[in-house]
């Protein structure tokens, strides 16, 4: 098994009472589902959209980050996958999809071969 | 998520805009608005990734006292709040309490009454009422609204808009300790209430479920109104005891293949004999007094329905001098065709017939379909199979939903196979 960090970006916004709740239930169901089948190391947090960002060695602060509302990461989750491919099929599920956000792979970088 | 909190989002939503436009004044409606869609997408966010909390209605309620709070401090000078509130908001040494006192649970259903009469301006049409309480107390978003009113999304925006402002405008909140006032505004927001509730009923939405949400947010706000000391009157509890004895019929209207099935049709032991009671035992209380309303002659109509074992079994004739009343009390077309249907169960085809003959100005039913519908079942009955099946072609076309629809093909059907019966 290898470990793998989905990245949540984008999604949300602007919708009815009714839908975000439907859409939270969407979420739960798909943790769960993951978690029963081994895949979630941990659940990980959700993020504040904004923040503080520090640069250079100057070490300028700004706020930030003023990416796109659709690349801020919302929140992130470290998932356990046989390989890329399995990690890849098991974001599929992810209901931020339906919400015109995105998930974005990546393997955590292992420390010995 | 368990079953008593389906629709928890939308019944939370119209709690904390009635709370937060009584802190930041009914100006500020988007401003409320913007406040409680902030908190939902916390609530999506911190939710989705480490579960529901114990009492999720009083996390949300903290996390939009907390934004309202912020709201606040960074605006106080820049906007004008409820001017009820003006100094308590001003000075940091009182706007924490008295934030803290208005989200206090027990006087959120007064808030939400509130709203509820001051969305039924007698200046605003009904229907735009209607949308405005689904819109603001129930949830509902735009798009929920124009599918419930089978409206396109661009009327019922513009609609809603045109509503609020005038809401907006308005300056302040109804004031519901004011006795004269309450009893004067009083008939609107129980017609506003009865009309979110046929639509839920009777409507043309084709799909069942949202007409029996606008049926369960009718009788939710109803309970509320009858609660309080000034709007429970006798009037209020015939409308909430109509409410609930034509509710306790839902479950039978459709049938186990999902299609539509008439008062006529429906297998009574499926009526929810709950409501029914419930339903009686208001009905008894709005006796009270010297006031008789529409909602008292028709909440007895459906209890004569509610009592009736079979279809054989009902009180016609009861039923047609409730309608003589009604009729005296609110002439309608469709009151007059109920009416006429009553006659015919009560004296024959022929008189029901006649009786719907003889509605003045017939052409106001002439898109309804249920009017054919009655003619093509008397006629039916009295074996003019050539003029039934006139009607019931002319129903059909005019029906408004797959539901309508199938219902209408099976009279046509029984229609023909009696006139091929005959033919034998």
């Amino acid at each position: 098994m290898s470990e793998y960090v989905f990245l949540y970006r984008g999604g949300e916004a602007g919708r009815s009472p009714e839908r975000i709740q439907q859409s939270m239930q969407k979420w739960m169901a798909w943790f769960k589902e993951l978690s029963q089948n081994g895949h979630v190391k941990d659940q990980g947090q959700p993020l504040e959209r904004t923040g503080k960002v520090v640069k250079g060695s100057q070490k300028t602060v700004t706020d930030g980050p003023f990416a796109e509302a659709k690349d801020i990461v919302g929140g992130y989750t470290l998932i356990e996958a046989r390989d890329l491919e399995q990690a890849v099929e098991l974001s599929k599920g992810c209901p931020i999809l339906e919400v015109e956000g995105g998930v974005e792979v990546r393997p955590v970088m292992k420390l010995s071969m | 998520m368990t079953e008593t909190s389906e629709h928890l989002f939308r019944r939370e939503s119209g709690r904390m805009i009635a709370v937060l436009t009584r802190i930041f004044g009914v100006s500020n409606l988007e401003l409320a608005e913007d406040v409680v869609q902030d908190a939902f997408c916390r609530a999506l966010e911190v939710w989705k990734f480490r579960g529901m909390p114990e009492n999720p209605s009083a996390w949300l309620m903290a996390t939009a006292r907390n934004r309202a709070l912020d709201v606040l401090r960074r605006e106080r000078t820049a906007r004008t709040f409820a001017p009820e509130l003006g100094r308590f908001i001003e000075s940091e040494w009182t706007l924490a309490p008295t934030v803290a006192e208005l989200f206090a649970a027990h006087t959120i259903e007064d808030d939400l009454l509130r709203m509820m009469f001051s969305c039924c301006h007698p200046r605003l049409p009904g229907e735009a009422q209607v949308a405005l309480v689904l819109h603001i107390l129930c949830g509902f978003s735009v798009d929920e609204v124009a599918n419930a009113f089978v409206s396109t999304h661009a009327a019922t925006e513009k609609r809603i808009s045109r509503a609020k402002k005038g809401l907006a405008d308005s300056k302040r909140l109804f004031d519901i300790a004011a006795p004269a006032e309450v009893l004067r505004r009083l008939p609107s927001v129980q017609s506003a209430l009865y009309l979110l509730f046929n639509e839920g009923y009777h409507g043309a939405s084709p799909e069942t479920a949202v007409r029996l949400e606008l049926c369960q947010e009718a009788m939710r706000l109803t309970s509320i109104l009858l609660k309080h000391p000034l709007g429970g009157t006798p009037s209020t509890h015939a409308l909430a005891a109509l409410m609930c004895l034509d509710a306790a019929r839902l479950p039978a209207r459709v049938d186990s293949s999902g299609n539509l099935s008439s008062l006529f049709d429906q297998d009574r032991s499926r009526w929810d004999q709950e409501l029914v009671a419930e339903g009686l035992r208001l009905l008894g209380l709005s006796a009270t007094g010297s006031e008789l309303t529409e909602y008292h002659l028709e909440a007895g109509i459906a209890s004569i329905h509610a009592r009736a074992l079979t279809v054989e079994d009902t009180d016609w004739k009861s039923i047609v001098s409730l309608y003589d009343a009604l009729i005296a009390l609110r002439p309608s077309p469709v009151v007059a065709l109920n009416r006429a249907i009553a006659i015919g169960e009560c004296a024959g085809a022929q008189r029901g017939l006649e009786a719907i003959r003889a509605i003045p100005n017939p052409e106001r039913l002439a898109r309804y379909p249920f009017y054919f519908a009655a003619l093509g079942k008397f006629e039916l009955q009295a074996r003019e199979y050539e003029n039934a099946r006139k009607h019931f072609l002319a129903a059909l076309a005019l029906a408004r939903n797959p539901m309508e629809r199938y219902f209408l093909e099976q009279r046509l059907v029984t229609c023909n196979s009696a006139s091929a019966q005959q033919a034998l």
